[in-house]
């Protein structure tokens, strides 16, 4: 993690924690078959033993993703702490930044998976989702301070669509917000292109260096 | 939350790029550099197959197409248009080349001085970059591109430094390990005596030779007031081994000086020694 000032550390350490407690928390229920309540317990425990061990600073960028390697820690303190059948303390003197996991379990229910096949693959994409989810927040944030809550409208209503039957059109767009179809196209490559540099800006604050941020934004390009 | 169709949209705007609305084509995907994808596209409008290099982090923006716009030379491949798409990427196309990068070229088995003469014509691109004060930073044989009929090309000259750019973005630690002078892995700021090593450790690469380590050696100093001050003083000594004539960075043993010698005079040498043989034949003859 990048900083080593108290200070930067804790920084630092909150936007991975922001990043990861969907992913982790939704990963222990499935992986581990745990209740929605040792769920929560455990991801709380495994944020607040990562912080008092400090070990996501033994993370080697050339060896492995911060993902695969968060899991595998994971997987270690889930199995840990199976084995130890203790309660998993809350607090510790430390509090973490307010997590609200029932919201993660109304998520999961909604999500209604029977099965998970590849968890790598499930994490990343529980991960991408918070990522975007985050810079859709920050997007969201910068337009109304800036007065354009119509960009944000346009990006919400055509990218953020639940469903793509539900997408509007251009045209229907247009009429909703009372533009023009131009205005609708120029808004939405706005709108885009800052969200695109909110997800950079959110991913390299997860990143610990120049060279996993480089290798995290091209796994992104796929 | 983001549903399923939307996180799948939303993953699409960072895959391939949206050139709609541009001169351009995708076909395939050439390469990755460290600050951007480059494709293999075609130009629409003028019908001819192009390099098109998206450049991700609007940080970056047109630092690598301003260097090449600047650099006329031979040996860099030249920017033909530049632009933003509708994501928000940057964009610029370069001239298409055909050609094998450099590691790749000397593995096909090529004599050391073929090998030696492409190393010449990297030094002369990259002193013509540092004449014009721009220091590549990140030289190395796969950033050497030798081309379908002898063109030697330098590339990605995106981590490449300027004089107008801000000393913390010269101090930036870009480059790869195995070719980065001591002073830019430290984060310091680099001149172009950095470009001398990473030089350096290319000539390494290129020839086992005793004169021609001793060279490398020097370019690669971890001193920069150690190394060859100059790309065009590496090249001489280079220019002087292919010659057959002393380097300056390697002292000569007697038996070497001899040897080398021999290499350089070898036909007059064999001249001599056959008129030698002839005459003392001739006299054999004469009195037997």
């Amino acid at each position: 993690m990048r900083g080593t000032q108290p200070d930067d550390r804790r920084a630092a350490f909150d936007a991975l924690v922001t990043a990861y407690w969907k992913p982790v928390f939704k990963y222990v229920r499935l992986k581990w078959h745990a209740s929605a309540e040792d769920a929560a317990d455990l991801t709380q425990g495994f944020f607040l033993k990562a912080y008092e061990k400090d070990f996501f600073s033994a993370f080697d960028a050339s060896r492995a993703r911060f993902r695969t390697y968060l899991r595998t820690c994971l997987d270690g303190f889930v199995a840990n702490a199976r084995k130890a059948d203790a309660r998993l303390k809350r607090g510790g003197g430390v509090t973490l930044i307010p997590i609200d996991f029932g919201e993660a379990e109304r998520e999961l229910q909604q999500q209604a998976i029977d099965r998970v096949d590849d968890f790598e693959a499930y994490f990343r994409r529980e991960w991408l989702r918070s990522l975007f989810a985050c810079a859709a927040g920050r997007l969201r944030e910068a337009c109304v301070a800036r007065n354009r809550e119509d960009r944000f409208v346009v990006f919400e209503q055509y990218d953020l669509a639940p469903d793509d039957r539900d997408r509007p059109t251009y045209a229907e767009l247009a009429r909703r917000l009372r533009l023009s179809q131009a205005e609708v196209t120029n808004e939405l490559a706005a709108a885009r292109r800052e969200f695109r540099r909110l997800v950079l800006e959110a991913l390299r604050e997860q990143c610990g260096s120049d060279e996993e941020f480089e290798a995290e934004s091209q796994a992104l390009s796929g | 939350m983001i549903s399923e169709p939307a996180l799948d949209r939303l993953s699409a705007m960072f895959q391939g790029p949206d050139v709609t609305g541009t001169r351009y084509q995708l076909l395939s995907v050439l390469g990755r550099g460290g600050m951007g994808v480059v494709y293999l596209a075609r130009d629409t409008v003028l019908d001819r197959e192009v390099a098109l290099k998206i450049v991700e982090r609007p940080s970056e923006d047109a630092n690598e197409a301003r260097i090449l716009a600047r650099l006329e030379h031979p040996g860099i491949v030249p920017v033909h248009d530049f632009g933003e798409l509708p994501d928000g990427r940057l964009f610029y196309a370069m001239k298409r080349v055909r050609g094998d990068r450099l590691d790749r070229w000397m593995a096909s088995g090529r004599d050391l001085s073929e090998r030696l003469g492409v190393f010449l014509r990297v030094c002369e691109t990259v002193a013509f970059a540092h004449a014009h004060g721009v220091v590549h930073r990140d030289l190395k044989p796969e950033n050497v591109m030798v081309g379908e009929f002898g063109e030697v090309l330098v590339l990605d000259w995106g981590v490449a430094t300027t004089p107008s750019q801000s000393a913390a973005s010269q101090r930036r630690i870009v480059g790869t390990t195995e070719y980065m002078a001591p002073e830019q892995a430290r984060g310091e700021a680099v001149d172009h005596r950095a470009d001398v090593f990473a030089l350096g450790a290319m000539l390494e690469s290129i020839a086992e030779l005793a004169p021609v380590l001793a060279i490398a050696r020097k370019a690669r100093s971890d001193e920069p007031a150690s190394r060859y001050q100059d790309v065009q003083s590496l090249a001489a000594d280079v220019s002087r081994f292919l010659a057959g004539r002393a380097v300056e960075a390697h002292r000569e043993r007697l038996v070497d000086r001899l040897a080398r010698f021999g290499r350089r005079y070898r036909l007059p040498i064999l001249l001599v020694l056959t008129y030698l043989v002839a005459r003392i034949l001739l006299l054999w003859l004469v009195h037997v």
